[in-house]
């Protein structure tokens, strides 16, 4: 190889660009492959945090006066929404854009890997809000703006991973997900605005500035979100990391099977 | 257009060089994890015919479809009439034809329509005319106001080598032909090839017929398990010594995989 | 040969072989008419005349339908290996996708137009007072619906269970215009001003333009290997 990039070196230098040496863009990982010893201090910190997070939620805050202890569920309910709509979801829109652009595996797996705890997370909203709602409002589900977006949204990621599951691994699978990871993410907004309008009269608990909430329950709530943002970035280095281990694996296996 | 012309005429500048047509060097071909394509390289002067063989699953396919730019390789070089097949793939389809197993006709337009679609999308100039002439060519004009779809698998072939060279390409990639083809047919097909052999068009086959591949070709190949193990001129080639090394390569590739 | 005469060309080879068999938009009507009658039973007789249930069978309907259409459009051309012929062609990719396009579109309008007139004659509407404002919702729906119908029809040609996938891809992303769709063509059944739906028409003209940018940029991705 070195000899023939010898005898015509404006040949090699005018490939400067070709591809990746490896199939599957994994060789920046580690051939060790132990333990990581962010991930196990991160895990530490997750539970930690957790568990004062539970122990805030459920006995710390103060009881709220017209619901009673339901309303403790929105300590739960809220950041995973916010994790699901937010960042979930988005790093899947990022990361499909970025595989497109650069053709990194690697980006694919961080798209799976969010796409997998988005879906998670949004699970888990739409199973803590009717808990809630039930004695609250009456009704485990009202169409409002929120909850169906959230439903709807939840149809998408569960069709994303669809998609993915129905195909081989590699990189004909990682550029048709990222287009329908393009497309949905940029319909959520849509989404939204449409059942708004559709909805127009809908009951509003958290208006823009109209959170009436004791500065206790407000602390709570905002540990809460970082606990669980804590926990995603956590699910999601293990996750994507697993990814990476078994792409290692494939191609390790290829490696010797082609030798 | 003019890109490629003065990418020749350097090239004849070089003048201790023969133009080559195809120049590809350590190409890869990944299908999820499998490797189709392990490395292969080869090279092809201008106007000469190159038949591949090889026995399934050796990648010929893959071969054609990455020098005819409907599949992008993996890792490697790929040069087909002084064009990059990944950056400039565009200006390379209006030079190449493509003949396959498969014969790319819409079953239910008729051949006239067939060819006056591909023709479009080519942007030929005088497409009736020109339609006209290769159906007359291949033997098909009185049948060309039938559905595609009516038509014999000979006949379906012909139609395919007439909208391969629709727009005079001077590259023709034959990916295994002659399959499915009785015998009339692939006679037909035969002298239909004779006649594109002009010494002015690079034609590369791949089979693994023997003696449908010896035919015509001014090269010969063997392709094994993603690679060229292989390549004598047809001149040096005697046919029942040929069989035996073709069988000796094919066979040591069977023995790896049990 | 211009960027639209050639998307013209691959649209008008879809229109011919159409004609020809008419397998598409005869299995389309069908299942339109289909789901109208099936609604028809599930639904209390009183309820019927109400002018807020029968966009949303109308447009389910459509949906049902129309995505019929989208299967069979890139399976169509796996017969023979045409996309890989097509593929093989000097043509920017977006020509394909914007031929393939228009040949939905003008299935899908035609397809609408017609489960419409059957819907106004099992429903008691006077559909042809109205037949300019519907057209055009109609027409504004088609395009939100083909643009990413064909789109997803290009990415779930390759699977194996290509029909399901493209189902529950399409459904949950089409919610934006099958609600602006009922919505306004329910202003229209009830006789108001098409200027009421305003609001609707508009977010189906954003929708239709953002996806069919999105789709153009991000249809090579699909069809390349």
């Amino acid at each position: 190889m070195s000899q023939e990039q010898v005898l015509e070196p404006a040949e090699a230098g005018g490939r400067a660009a070709a591809p990746p040496t490896t199939a599957v863009g994994v060789a920046d990982i580690p051939a060790g492959g132990g333990r990581s010893r962010l991930l196990d201090i991160l895990a530490i910190a997750t539970v930690i945090a957790i568990l004062i997070d539970l122990y805030g939620a459920l006995l710390w805050a103060p009881t709220e006066a017209v619901m009673g202890d339901v309303q403790r569920i929105f300590y739960f309910h809220m950041p995973s929404a916010w994790l699901a709509l937010g960042p979930g979801f988005t790093v899947v829109f990022v990361c499909s854009i970025m595989y497109l652009v650069t053709k990194d595996l690697k980006y694919d797996r961080i798209a799976a890997a969010s796409a997998e705890i988005g879906v998670m997370f949004t699970t888990i909203t739409l199973v803590t809000g009717p808990l809630w709602a039930r004695p609250i409002w009456g009704a485990y589900w009202t169409w409002d703006p929120r909850l169906t977006t959230t439903l709807v949204l939840w149809f998408i990621y569960v069709a994303y991973l669809m998609l993915r599951s129905s195909s081989a691994a590699g990189h004909k699978r990682a550029r048709l997900s990222a287009v329908f990871g393009i497309v949905g993410w940029v319909d959520v907004p849509i989404v939204f605005m449409s059942i708004r309008w559709w909805r127009t009269i809908h009951p509003l608990l958290i208006s823009g500035q109209g959170m009436s909430l004791d500065p206790s329950m407000e602390l709570v709530l905002f540990y809460s979100l970082a606990a669980f943002t804590l926990l995603y970035v956590y699910l999601l280095l293990v996750r994507v990391r697993q990814e990476d281990m078994r792409a290692r694996i494939d191609e390790l296996r290829q490696q010797i099977l082609s030798r | 257009m003019t890109s490629t012309l003065e990418t020749r005429g350097q090239r004849e500048a070089d003048a201790t060089v023969p133009e080559l047509t195809i120049r590809v060097r350590g190409l890869w071909k990944y299908f999820g994890h499998v490797p189709a394509l392990r490395g292969l390289d080869l090279e092809l002067e201008k106007g000469r015919f190159l038949t591949v063989f090889g026995p399934n699953g050796a990648g010929k396919t893959t071969l054609i479809k990455v020098l005819s730019t409907q599949i992008g390789p993996s890792e490697g070089e790929v040069m087909v009439g002084g064009i990059d097949v990944v950056r400039d793939a565009h200006h390379l389809r209006r030079r190449i034809g493509v003949i396959s197993h498969n014969t790319y006709l819409y079953p239910n337009l008729t051949g006239l329509e067939n060819l006056r679609f591909y023709g479009r999308m080519y942007g030929v100039s005088h497409l009736d005319d020109r339609a006209a002439r290769l159906l007359e060519e291949v033997g098909l004009l009185g049948r060309m106001d039938d559905r595609a779809g009516t038509y014999s698998r000979g006949m379906q072939q012909r139609l395919s080598i007439a909208r391969a060279l629709l727009h005079e390409p001077d590259i023709m990639f034959l990916d295994e032909p002659y399959t499915g083809l009785d015998q009339h047919a692939s006679r037909m097909l035969r002298d239909v090839l004779e006649t594109l052999h002009t010494g002015e068009r690079t034609i590369l086959l791949t089979t693994h017929n023997i003696d449908q591949g010896l035919e015509m070709c001014d090269e010969v190949a063997i392709q094994v398990r993603g690679r060229m193990v292989y390549r004598e001129p047809i001149t040096s080639i005697d046919r029942s010594a040929f069989e035996q090394t073709y069988f000796e390569h094919v066979g040591k590739d069977y023995r790896w995989d049990s | 040969m211009g960027f639209l005469s050639q998307s013209w060309a691959i649209a008008r080879k879809d229109i011919i072989g159409e004609l020809r068999t008419r397998e598409t938009v005869v299995s389309m009507l069908l299942f339109g008419f289909l789901v109208i009658l099936v609604f028809n039973f599930g639904i209390e007789p009183g309820l019927r005349e109400e002018n807020l249930v029968k966009p949303g069978v109308l447009w389910a309907a459509f949906i049902f339908a129309g995505i019929l259409g989208l299967n069979r459009s890139f399976a169509a051309e796996k017969e023979n290996d045409c996309l890989q012929g097509l593929l093989l062609c000097p043509v920017d990719r977006s020509v394909i996708y914007l031929g393939k396009f228009l040949g939905n579109f003008i299935f899908t309008v035609l397809m609408g137009l017609i489960v419409f007139l059957f819907f106004s004659v099992l429903y008691n509407v006077d559909i042809v007072r109205d037949i300019l404002p519907l057209g055009l919702i109609v027409v504004l729906a088609a395009v939100g619906f083909s643009a990413v119908g064909t789109l997803f029809s290009a990415l779930s040609v390759g699977i194996k269970t290509r029909d399901v996938i493209l189902s529950i891809l399409l459904f949950p992303v089409m919610v934006p215009v099958v609600l602006a769709a009922a919505k306004s063509s329910g202003v229209v059944l009830d006789g108001r001003p098409l200027g009421e739906a305003g609001l609707w028409l508009g977010l189906m003209l954003v929708y239709d333009v953002i996806f069919l940018t999105v789709s153009l940029m991000t249809f090579d991705y699909v069809v390349e290997e």
